[in-house]
C-alpha cells in the first residue's frame, strides 16, 4: 500500500499548543518538509522568538535555542559565526520582528548574515491576548486600537519584506500567504529556495508568510482564512522582492565576485 | 612571553585570546574601546571572530547564540553599554551558558560621564535584569590581575555554566603596567560541553535546547533552586580576597579595585607615623568575601568602605559585618578619585574622635578630596 | 636611577601621551615598576592631554600623581596649573617656545627649554617631545638615555627607521640644554615622596 500522507520527520510528534485555526502549525510543517528534503535536519539549529512560536522548541526536531524578544537574529548570527557548516534559521514573529526586533532584524540583513529567517505576519500578537502589531491593518480592531487602527495615530502598517528588500545584503526575500492549498504549495518552495540560498553561501534570506490568528481575530478558522485573502494579501502583496538568481541574470549572469 | 607593557583594555583582549576565546562580539564605548579595537585586529590572526554589532543589546544576544553553540565568546562595554545589556545577561544565567563580560566602570546614571567610576557594584552583583540569578564577579586591581582574572573567568564560566563578570573602573582600562601574558587553554577537566546546540548529528536520538522559559511555577521554581546550589558552591569555592596588614590593625579599610591600591598608598603614609591601618580587598565581589571581615580580629572596632561611588558595596560590608563594628564610609563619585592623603586624614579623624557604637563617618564628594 | 612620579601635560597632538609611554617603556626594559595613567576624554583633536608616570623599585599602590608629583612637564599654558602639584624640591620642565610664563613656587626649581625651536633645529618639528625627554632624562637621571632611545626605535619599527637620526639629535639637544642651565646636571637630594 502506497504511502499518501505521513508525519514529517522535521518535528517532534508533540502536540502543538496552536489554537484551532491558527497556520503557524502549516509554517512548522513546511519548515520540517524542507529540512528533510534537504538532507539538513540533523545538522539544523532552530532560533526560536517569544510569541506563539515560544514553544517550538518543543516542535522542530533538531537542536533549538530561545531567544529573547526581537533579539532572535542577533542570537542566530552568534550560532552561524560558530558553526559555519551549520544549518541556522530563526523562525519569529511580527510583534518579535516587526517591532522591538527591528534592529536585529535590519543589521542581521546588511550583514548578509548565512541565515535564513520565516517571519510570520498575522497581523496581531497573538501570545499576550491580541494587541496591536506594527502590521495590524489601518482600521482592525484589536485590545489595544479599540476603534481601529488609526494610522494619524499609530502610521501605516509596515512592510517589512518590502523595507527589508532595499538593504543590499538580504539577498532572498519573498512574500508568502497560508490562506489557501495553492498558496501553502508555493510557500513550500519559497521556504525551500530561502534554504538553499544559506546552503549555497549566497547570505541572508528573509520568508514572510501571511498567516492567521482566529483567537484574537475573532473570526472562525475558514472567515479568518478569507480574511487573509481579502483583506491582508491587498496590502501585503505576494511575491519574491530579492533572489541571487533574479539579481544574477540582472547583471548579466556575472556575481560581482566572478 | 615576557612582560611588555600594555593599557588595561588590551590585556583584556591578549589573555582572553590566550585563553581560547575566538569570539567576540562588541559596541564601542568610551572607556573600553580599546578592547573592542584590540579583538577587531588580533582574533583574525588566530582564526577567530570579531564582530562589531550594531547595538550592545545585540552584542549580548550574539554572545548567547555562540555560548549556546559551544564557544568560549566574550563581549565587554562600559556602564550604560552593559545596562543595555541586562537583558540578555539575565537570559545568559537563565540557560546557563558560559560567557565573560567585562565592564569597565564609568560614571552614571544616565549618560553620566566616562571618567573612572565604581557605581556599577549593584549593577554587577544584584543581577542587573530581571529574576533570581547571580554572576561570578570578579574585581582586578591591576593590569596582570586583570589578565589572570579574564584567563580564569573563562575555565569558571564553563565549569558553572554561567556567565561571569571582569569590572574594572575607567582608570584600569586606560592605565599601562608591564604585564605578562601566559597561554591558558581551557582546563582540561571541563567536561565537553555535550549541551551545545551543533545539530543532532553530533548527539543523535537527542535534541539540545537552549531555553530559559519554564511556564509552570513549580517547574521555574525547581530550575531556580539548582541555579542557586550552583550560586552556593561559588560561595563555597570561589571567594578571593587580599587580606593586607589585617593582623595587627587597628582599623581596617574595605575596598576594591584601583580604589584599594589608592588605599594602600594611604596605608603606606599612615604607617610611616605609627597608624595601623589593614585592608580588605574582595577580589571576588559575587562570592562576597564575608569570612574575611567576620573573622578580624577584636580589637578592630572600626571599618572604613572607600569607594567610587556613593556606597554599594557597603550594603555587603554591613551584611557580612552582621552590626559587630562600626561601618564608617568614604566615597567619590561621578568620575572623582578618592586620594590617599584624604583617605589618610578619614582614618586618622575616625581614629582620634569614634569607637565602636557611634556614630559612623560618611564624607562623600568633598570639595579638595579628589582629582 | 631613581624613583619619579611624573606629570606631562599640553595640547593633545603634542605626543603627551606617547612622552609617558616611552619613559614607561624605557623603565619597564630596565627592571622597573612602572604605570602610565592617561587623562583620557573625548576623542577631539587640541583638547588638554595629560598622563601621569610613575617609576619606582617597588610595587606601585596608587597610579594617581595628584599633590605628590617629583617632575612636572609642561607643554602650554594652561598646564602650568600642574606646577601646583610638584612636592617641595621638585622639577619643573618648561617648553618655552609654547609657554612664555615663569614658575612661581620658589621652593621647587625650574628648567626652561625652548623644545619646538630645538625641535625644528634637530629637523622636524614633531621631535619637540624627544627634546622634552632628553631634557627630562638629563635634568631627573630617572632613566637611562639609551633606555629612552631604544624604546622609541622599538615603538618607530622598520616603517619609521629613518626617523630615529632626528629623534636623536632632538633628544640630545634637549639634554644639552638642561646641562647647559646651571647645577642642572647632578640633583642634590631627592625629593620625599609619600607613597
Amino acid at each position: 500500500m502506497a504511502v499518501v500522507f505521513q508525519r514529517t520527520a522535521g518535528l517532534t510528534d508533540a502536540e502543538t499548543h496552536y489554537c484551532p485555526g491558527c497556520t503557524h502549525g502549516i509554517v512548522h510543517r513546511l519548515v520540517g518538509e524542507v529540512l528533510v528534503e534537504l538532507g539538513v535536519l540533523d545538522r539544523a539549529i532552530a532560533v526560536i522568538p517569544v510569541g506563539c512560536a515560544t514553544l517550538a522548541y518543543d516542535y522542530f526536531n533538531c537542536d533549538v535555542q530561545q531567544a529573547a524578544h526581537g533579539r532572535a537574529p542577533a542570537v542566530a548570527t552568534g550560532i552561524r559565526r560558530v558553526l559555519p557548516d551549520r544549518v541556522v534559521f530563526a523562525y519569529q514573529g511580527d510583534g518579535d520582528l516587526a517591532s522591538i526586533g527591528t534592529a536585529e532584524i535590519v543589521h542581521a540583513a546588511h550583514r548578509s548574515e548565512n541565515i535564513t529567517v520565516i517571519f510570520i505576519n498575522n497581523a496581531i500578537y497573538g501570545m499576550t491576548g491580541g494587541q496591536m502589531a506594527p502590521t495590524t491593518l489601518v482600521g482592525q480592531k484589536t485590545t489595544t486600537s479599540p476603534l481601529g487602527r488609526d494610522p494619524r495615530l499609530a502610521g501605516e502598517p509596515i512592510r517589512i519584506a518590502e523595507m527589508l528588500a532595499q538593504i543590499p545584503g538580504a539577498s532572498f526575500v519573498e512574500r508568502v500567504a497560508c490562506d489557501s492549498p495553492p498558496h501553502v504549495k508555493a510557500a513550500k518552495r519559497v521556504i525551500r529556495r530561502a534554504f538553499e540560498t544559506q546552503l549555497a553561501g549566497e547570505g541572508f534570506a528573509l520568508v514572510e508568510v501571511l498567516s492567521t490568528c482566529p483567537t484574537n481575530w475573532g473570526l472562525e478558522p475558514v472567515d479568518a482564512l478569507a480574511w487573509v485573502r481579502d483583506h491582508m494579501i491587498p496590502y501585503y502583496p505576494l511575491g519574491n522582492l530579492r533572489d541571487p538568481k533574479k539579481d544574477a541574470a540582472a547583471r548579466g549572469g556575472v556575481r560581482p565576485e566572478e | 612571553m615576557a612582560r611588555v607593557l600594555m593599557k588595561g583594555n588590551e590585556a583584556v583582549g591578549a589573555a582572553a585570546i590566550a585563553a581560547g576565546c575566538r569570539h567576540y562580539f562588541g559596541y564601542p564605548i568610551t572607556p573600553q574601546s580599546e578592547l573592542l579595537e584590540y579583538m577587531s585586529v588580533h582574533l583574525p590572526k588566530v582564526g577567530g571572530v570579531f564582530l562589531q554589532s550594531e547595538s550592545e543589546v545585540a552584542a549580548i544576544n550574539m554572545c548567547y547564540g555562540a555560548a549556546g553553540a559551544g564557544a568560549r565568546v566574550m563581549t565587554g562595554s562600559s556602564s550604560p553599554g552593559i545596562a543595555l545589556m541586562q537583558e540578555g545577561i539575565s537570559y545568559l544565567a537563565g540557560a546557563e551558558l558560559p560567557s565573560v563580560i567585562v565592564n569597565i566602570v564609568r560614571g552614571g546614571p544616565g549618560l553620566g560621564g566616562i571618567q573612572p567610576a565604581q557605581s556599577d557594584y549593584h549593577q554587577s552583583t544584584r543581577g542587573g535584569g530581571d529574576g533570581d540569578y547571580k554572576l561570578l564577579v570578579y574585581a582586578p586591581s591591576t593590569v596582570q590581575e586583570m589578565a589572570e582574572l579574564v584567563a580564569l573567568a573563562f575555565d569558571k564560566a564553563d565549569e558553572y555554566r554561567n556567565p561571569v563578570m571582569i569590572v574594572g573602573d575607567g582608570m584600569l582600562g586606560q592605565i599601562m603596567e608591564p604585564v605578562e601574558i601566559v597561554e591558558r587553554p581551557p582546563d582540561p577537566a571541563l567536561p565537553p560541553k555535550t549541551w551545545a546546540t551543533t545539530g543532532t548529528r553530533d548527539h543523535p536520538g537527542s535534541r539540545s535546547i537552549i531555553n530559559s522559559l519554564f511556564l509552570k511555577p513549580e517547574v521555574l521554581e525547581h530550575h531556580i533552586l539548582d541555579l542557586f546550589a550552583k550560586y552556593e558552591r561559588m560561595r563555597e569555592r570561589e571567594v578571593l580576597v587580599e587580606e593586607y596588614r589585617v593582623e595587627d590593625a587597628d582599623l581596617v579599610v574595605v575596598a576594591y579595585g584601583t580604589t584599594a591600591r589608592i588605599v594602600k598608598s594611604a596605608i603606606a603614609a599612615l604607617a610611616a607615623e605609627g597608624v595601623r591601618v589593614g585592608l580588605i580587598r574582595p577580589i571576588t565581589l559575587f562570592p562576597f568575601p564575608a569570612e574575611s571581615l567576620r573573622r578580624l580580629p577584636d580589637r578592630v572596632a572600626n571599618l572604613l568602605v572607600v569607594e567610587m561611588s556613593m556606597g554599594q558595596m557597603i550594603d555587603d560590608v554591613r551584611i557580612a559585618n552582621e552590626g559587630r563594628r562600626t561601618v564608617h564610609f568614604l566615597g567619590r563619585t561621578g568620575g572623582m578619585i578618592p586620594l590617599p592623603q584624604v583617605i589618610a586624614d578619614t582614618v586618622r579623624h575616625i581614629l582620634a574622635e569614634h569607637h565602636a557604637g557611634d556614630v559612623p563617618h560618611v564624607s562623600v564628594g568633598d570639595e579638595k578630596g579628589g582629582r | 636611577m631613581h624613583n619619579e612620579r611624573i606629570i606631562i601635560a599640553g595640547f593633545g597632538g603634542q605626543g603627551i601621551l606617547t612622552m609617558g609611554q616611552l619613559l614607561a617603556q624605557a623603565a619597564l626594559d630596565e627592571g622597573r615598576q612602572v604605570t602610565w595613567l592617561p587623562s583620557y576624554g573625548p576623542a577631539m583633536r587640541g583638547g588638554t592631554a595629560n598622563c601621569n608616570v610613575i617609576v619606582d623599585d617597588a610595587p606601585i599602590a596608587s597610579p594617581v600623581v595628584h599633590g605628590d608629583a617629583t617632575s612636572v612637564l609642561i607643554m602650554n599654558v594652561p598646564s602650568m596649573k600642574f606646577v601646583a602639584d610638584l612636592v617641595p624640591g621638585g622639577f619643573a620642565l618648561i617648553n618655552t617656545s609654547m609657554v612664555n610664563t615663569r614658575v612661581e613656587r620658589t621652593d621647587v626649581r625650574a628648567f626652561y627649554v625652548p623644545a619646538t625651536e630645538l625641535a625644528v633645529a634637530a629637523g622636524d618639528l614633531k621631535t619637540t617631545n624627544l627634546v622634552m625627554l632628553g631634557a627630562f632624562t638629563e635634568m631627573t637621571h630617572c632613566v637611562g638615555s639609551a633606555s629612552v632611545l631604544h624604546a622609541l626605535e622599538a615603538k618607530l619599527g622598520g616603517a619609521k627607521a629613518h626617523l630615529m637620526d632626528a629623534n636623536r639629535r632632538a633628544f640630545a639637544l634637549g639634554a644639552e640644554a638642561i646641562a647647559a642651565q646651571e647645577g642642572a646636571a647632578h640633583r642634590p637630594t631627592e625629593p620625599s615622596v609619600p607613597r
